[in-house]
């Protein structure tokens, strides 16, 4: 069973305190949005698709434990800039060594929504009209 | 604990510490080797070992099915099975041994009684009164039941302290009202329900009354006769029983009118290729092999509880709930769910505003060897109606003892201290970032 320090290691806290990218994406071309209801976690991404298939901008919010939100946090700063492709190729096995500590099936439910969030939001374009808004 | 005082706890009223010799898990170690603390008995119990002996007791000795052979062993085990039924008949103070049907569990219970009865009985426009505090098994199988049917949910909600709302539940109770299916305790709030006064005026309304005793049978002794309750459902594996064992107590009258609910071996009296007649009470509702020893250990289990006595179990709680409702209430930023001590058995939840539940559950179990629950415990809409996404549940039984709540306290303290802003800054890749 891994220790309470090696599954809060200090960059995880770092991220928790002081994501990345945390926030609205004014101009995003896709977006989306899920939970865990199972204990109430929930992320959002928000990305710039270019034309070149280039994750140009991307940002996520939500709220939940720190393994959800710090998890989404280091994903995201990883994605930023890279291609579709890339984030196809990026399996949930590289989500979680991306993450580090071992976790327990349990957490890593809770570590692998913002990954399902970002697999989900590529293929979510936003209607234009939320796109105006925004 | 500086920052913490506490009333001094009243030491007669806690039971001998001696009887956690009695459950062999006690002696575990969990998470980073620290004695094992069991806070999640409203989820299960633990097992003494006279359940664990009883159980293996049959397997090594009696096992065989029941009510099948004239053979030595299924005599045996129908007669230790029989027995169990017997216990949890006195257990409850049914008037008739065949009012007692044995279930999965209080799941099962409660989705027999709204299969055969609902669907017998409800009609569009018809009304099942519950409570916003129900767990999900008694709110989920209404929901199939009033899509089957017709019939309309309708909730009481809460005081202000996480008690039911009488009032709400006088205007809720009406001439439509067939059935006010309810929980006896909480299993998030701890509330203890007046279900006396429920059952009372649900009668007078021309309703039948379902208690979910799951988190009640447990902790405080019931009389079905004197309650004149309809329906009684509760787990064996919340009172130090085994898991796959519930039990159903219904009214002979009502139960005599049901229509069986699964069909199958047991169940039957007479079979033909195209038809069935039903078995007698309680094998109606008993289709297929039943949960022989988890309803033996059950018995065990209630012998067991009987020796130390529900009322000394409850008095011990209310001082375990009381030291920590205590301590937990003078940490800044913690919210307790739920009523006073008073008003509750033995567990309390609590959520953190900027700590999630999980944090507290995996640093009190890994660093303290606490084990609570995190989450939503089967109760979404009552967490939806305190605002919160999930929450810490620590629920005591006749084992756990007041260092073990110095200890719960302690690692809340210091996980809030652990996940306290720090200033702590992510390193950047790039100096813009």
């Amino acid at each position: 069973m891994p220790s309470e320090e090696e599954l809060y290691q200090e960059h995880i806290l770092d991220h928790y305190e002081d994501p990345f990218h945390r926030g609205h994406l004014a101009g995003a071309t896709h977006a989306h949005e899920d939970k865990n209801p199972l204990c109430g976690d929930v992320v959002r991404i928000e990305l710039a698709l270019g034309d070149d298939g280039k994750i140009n901008n991307v940002y996520f919010d939500g709220q939940g434990c720190v393994i959800s939100q710090a998890s989404a946090s280091m994903l995201i700063e990883a994605m930023h800039g890279k291609t579709l492709d890339d984030v196809k190729r990026f399996s949930a096995e590289d989500m979680l060594k991306l993450y580090g500590p071992r976790l327990t099936p349990n957490r890593q439910k809770c570590c692998l929504l913002s990954w399902k969030v970002l697999q989900a939001a590529v293929h979510s374009p936003v209607e234009p009209a939320e796109k105006t808004k925004t | 604990m500086s920052t913490i005082e506490t009333a001094a706890v009243d030491r007669t009223a806690l039971l001998p510490a001696s009887l956690r010799d009695d459950f062999p898990i006690l002696s575990e170690q969990v998470g980073d080797r620290q004695p094992l603390v069991f806070f999640d008995n409203a989820a299960s119990t633990q097992r003494p070992r006279q359940v664990i002996d009883a159980i293996s007791g049959v397997y090594e000795r009696t096992y065989a099915n029941v009510h099948r052979g004239i053979h030595t062993l299924s005599e045996l085990s129908t007669e230790q099975y029989e027995r169990a039924r017997t216990k949890v008949q006195q257990f409850i103070g049914a008037a008739r041994f065949h009012e007692i049907v044995f279930t999965q569990g209080t799941t099962a219970s409660i989705n027999t009684v709204a299969r055969s009865w609902g669907d017998a009985r409800l009609r569009p426009g018809d009304e099942v009164l519950l409570s916003v505090m129900e767990h999900h098994s008694n709110l989920v199988p209404w929901q199939q039941a009033a899509a089957r049917t017709g019939a309309v949910l309708q909730h009481v909600p809460l005081t202000g302290d996480g008690r039911l709302d009488m009032d709400a539940f006088d205007r809720l109770l009406t001439e439509r009202t067939k059935l006010v299916a309810v929980v006896a305790v909480s299993n998030t709030l701890g509330t203890i329900n007046p279900i006396v006064e429920i059952i009372a005026k649900a009668h007078a309304a021309g309703a039948l009354v379902l208690v979910d005793a799951a988190q009640s049978a447990p902790h405080l002794p019931i009389d079905v006769q004197a309650l004149d309750v309809d329906f009684l459902a509760f787990s064996g594996h919340k009172m130090l029983g085994p898991s796959g064992v519930g039990v159903l107590y219904g009214k002979e009258t009502l139960l005599e009118a049901m229509p069986p609910f699964l069909g199958g071996g047991s169940m039957i009296n007479e079979v033909r290729l195209d038809r069935f007649t039903p078995a007698a009470l309680p094998a109606k509702f008993e289709a297929g092999t039943p949960p022989i020893v988890p309803a033996i250990g059950l018995g065990a289990a209630i012998d067991y509880l009987e020796d130390i006595g529900l009322g000394a179990i409850h008095r011990h709680e209310l001082q375990l709930t009381r030291h920590a409702y205590a301590a937990l209430s003078q940490i800044e930023g913690l919210r307790l769910l739920g009523p006073a001590p008073e008003h509750r058995t033995g567990l309390v939840s609590f959520a953190f505003e900027r700590i999630h539940a999980h944090e507290f559950a995996q640093v009190l179990n890994d660093q303290f060897g606490v084990a609570v629950r995190a989450g939503h415990h089967c109760t979404q809409p009552l967490h939806a109606l305190l605002g919160i996404a999930a929450s810490t549940r620590a629920s005591f039984y006749l084992y756990n003892t007041i260092e073990e709540v110095d200890r719960l306290v302690e690692g809340v303290l210091a996980v809030t201290r652990m996940f306290a802003p720090k200033g702590r800054q992510r390193k950047r890749r790039k100096p813009d970032e």
